[in-house]
């Protein structure tokens, strides 16, 4: 190695160095802070204290609200897959005039839905069919949000199946939902967990829609909870937000790191060249 | 069990027609090949059989049952797919058993059955892989099973061997013929490749956009093509295909006894069954296999322009007056290149076609 190539080398790997520190100060905040009495937005040694964990199992709000975040992914995400896997599969067989033009509106329209600028008709239509402040209505709109990337991204694996394998079942006798059930979903299960684990963190975050659409606390999910670790003097609770954003990310990292292990992570199909 | 199509057509929405109001009728037990060059319609004419295409016009029946109307469910047939469409998410036992599950057969029965199929067909180790775990050869044999375990009337097989190399078709061609015979259940098999046709079927039909252009024994179809697209499609060695001319004989011949056909530079009588349907000016396209024409002392004249080396006999290729014309001369005879040869069709071995439709001319 040349004097020159050295140095580069160095110069290289110093770069890499200060930009993953940069992004790894806050991370690190995240597993200082929650264990030390007085946390600061500074990095700093912890004390080690659990302190601030009982402090938080005293809000009435915040354990519960994990929960709430669970049932609300799990739901939204059972939904969105069972009803994404019908239609994707649908799509991807029959033949219909438009139909990826249909396919992109829908995308299109999806990202605009969950978004800003729907809040206010979103709000509206939930107060009309009276869903406001109710799990099914949160889930009905996240879902509606999730489903036209999720039908997208299904209908990319069902379209790469041979149809031979329907074919086959079909002259042994199966019918549709015995193809669907036997043969399409287990050839497409790599789909169908990248659009599960995807819907599960998309609602897992959502702050919007919860926000807006629950008006009792007791209902609300952490993402929302989170919003409301406040001090007397009304500064930003750092000690109670540090902590309940560890508990918050955990289940995240844990499905992550499950889902890495089970299928490794990378992210299957989505858009033909 | 017999299957029968009549004035069957199927246009597609796109305005394709690929079966144009063929009738057939497959015997009980009979192994039958759909054989023609690819869009010809037979793959389509296979899957209307099955119920994965509906007729647009016409009936297929399956034994006395009318099933143009049915799904394949109800047809009681079992499909071998060019891709095997194995399920890749099962093992090899699950696949063979999936025909059992689907008409609900208990799981400790399914597995039973499941193992003899396949003992039955040499897979009895290879019951837990998954199909990606075996070779070409083992696949077809799974799929085979798979359709065995169906117990179907009818089995239908969508080119069976072109999926396998050289050396295991043959092998697997053996095999399928040996297997078809045991179990005498009525197979109809789609193929693109004649020599495949010919070893393994009992009845051939060859077909052309849509149509069936000739029906028969491998051996007639090989022997007595009925025109002249059949004469050019089967046989390893293209049959040669030569236009000619009916002209009178002279003097004491003029009688249509005395007609010849003038061909490459040369004149030949005209075959004896056939002279009653020649007249002088008729135009004719003579048509005779290179494997039935034999070097003589006179006859079409030709120089030897290459000679290809095909095992125990070579093919020599000759330039004529006329058009190429193709020989073979078994091993040791082969001549050099630029040399001159007659050769002259083996009696009762030279077919005539009608140039205008190219239908063989036969006998009254």
């Amino acid at each position: 190695m040349t004097p020159a190539q050295l140095v580069r080398r160095i110069g290289f790997y110093a770069f890499v160095a200060i930009v993953t520190a940069f992004f790894a100060l806050p991370m690190l905040w995240l597993v200082t802070a929650p264990f030390t009495r007085n946390p600061s937005l500074a990095v700093s040694w912890p004390d080690f204290t659990l302190g601030n964990f009982k402090h938080l199992t005293d809000d009435p709000n915040a354990l519960p609200s994990l929960y709430n975040s669970a049932v609300l992914s799990l739901w939204t995400m059972l939904i969105t897959v069972a009803v994404a896997a019908l239609a994707a599969y649908a799509l991807s067989r029959v033949r219909l005039p438009g139909r990826d033009g249909i396919l992109y509106l829908l995308l299109l329209l999806s990202s605009v839905i969950t978004g800003t600028a729907a809040m206010v008709p979103i709000f509206q239509l939930m107060v009309k069919l009276q869903l406001l402040d109710k799990d099914v209505g949160v889930i009905l709109v996240m879902t509606g949000g999730l489903l036209p990337a999720a039908i997208f991204i299904l209908k990319d694996f069902m379209d790469t199946m041979p149809k031979s394998y329907e074919e086959s079942a079909r002259v042994f006798g199966a019918n549709s939902f015995q193809v669907l059930g036997h043969v399409v979903l287990p050839n497409v299960r790599p789909g169908l967990a990248t659009i599960a684990v995807w819907a599960v963190v998309n609602v897992w975050g959502n702050f919007l829609m919860p926000f807006l659409l629950y008006r009792t606390p007791e209902k609300q999910p952490a993402a929302v909870t989170l919003n409301n670790f406040y001090t007397e003097g009304g500064q930003p609770n750092l000690a109670l937000i540090s902590t309940f954003s560890l508990l918050y990310s955990i289940p995240v990292v844990i499905m992550f790191l499950f889902v890495s292990r089970r299928y490794g992570f990378r992210f299957h199909g989505g858009i033909k060249a | 069990m017999k299957v029968s199509l009549e004035e069957v057509t199927k246009v597609f929405d796109g305005g394709v027609t690929a079966l144009d109001g063929l009738s057939l009728d497959i015997e009980d037990g009979e192994f039958f090949a759909l054989l023609g060059p690819s869009g010809c319609g037979k793959t389509t004419l296979l899957r209307t059989i099955a119920g994965l295409e509906t007729a647009s016009s016409g009936s297929v029946s399956i034994g006395d049952r009318d099933v143009t109307k049915l799904p394949p469910a109800a047809r009681d047939v079992a499909m071998v797919f060019q891709d095997y469409a194995l399920f890749p998410h099962m093992t090899v036992a699950d696949n063979i058993a999936y025909p059992l599950r689907i008409k609900k057969v208990g799981r400790t029965e399914r597995r039973a059955k499941a193992a003899s199929t396949g003992a039955g067909l040499s897979l009895a180790g290879l019951m837990e892989r998954r199909p990606a775990q075996l070779s070409g050869g083992q696949q077809q044999r799974v799929a085979l099973a798979r359709a065995m375990a169906a117990q179907p009337t009818v089995f239908l097989l969508d080119e069976p061997l072109s999926n396998l190399d050289a050396r295991l078709r043959l092998e697997a061609r053996t095999f399928l013929k040996k297997l078809q015979h045991d179990l005498g259940v009525t197979t109809v098999f789609v193929t693109h490749d004649q020599a495949e046709a010919l070893a393994l079927a009992d009845c051939i039909a060859v077909m052309e956009s849509g149509r069936i252009r000739q029906l028969g024994t491998p051996k007639e179809v090989f022997q007595r093509p009925a025109n002249v697209f059949v004469a050019g499609f089967i046989g390893s060695t293209p049959m040669n295909l030569l236009e000619g001319e009916c002209v009178a004989g002279e003097g004491e011949a003029a009688t249509s006894w005395g007609h010849r056909i003038e061909v490459a530079g040369v004149r030949l009588p005209v075959p004896e069954e056939i002279v009653t349907e020649l007249g002088p000016g008729d135009k004719v396209i003579v048509g005779v296999r290179p494997e039935y024409l034999s070097e003589s002392d006179e006859g079409i004249k030709g120089q030897v322009e290459i000679v290809e080396n095909m095992g125990t006999t070579s093919l020599v290729t000759l330039t004529t007056e006329g058009p190429r014309i193709q020989i073979t001369v078994p091993e040791g005879r082969e001549p050099e290149p630029g040399t001159t040869m007659h050769v002259t069709p083996q009696p009762g071995r030279m077919l005539l076609y009608r140039a205008d439709d190219g239908e063989l001319i036969t006998s009254p």
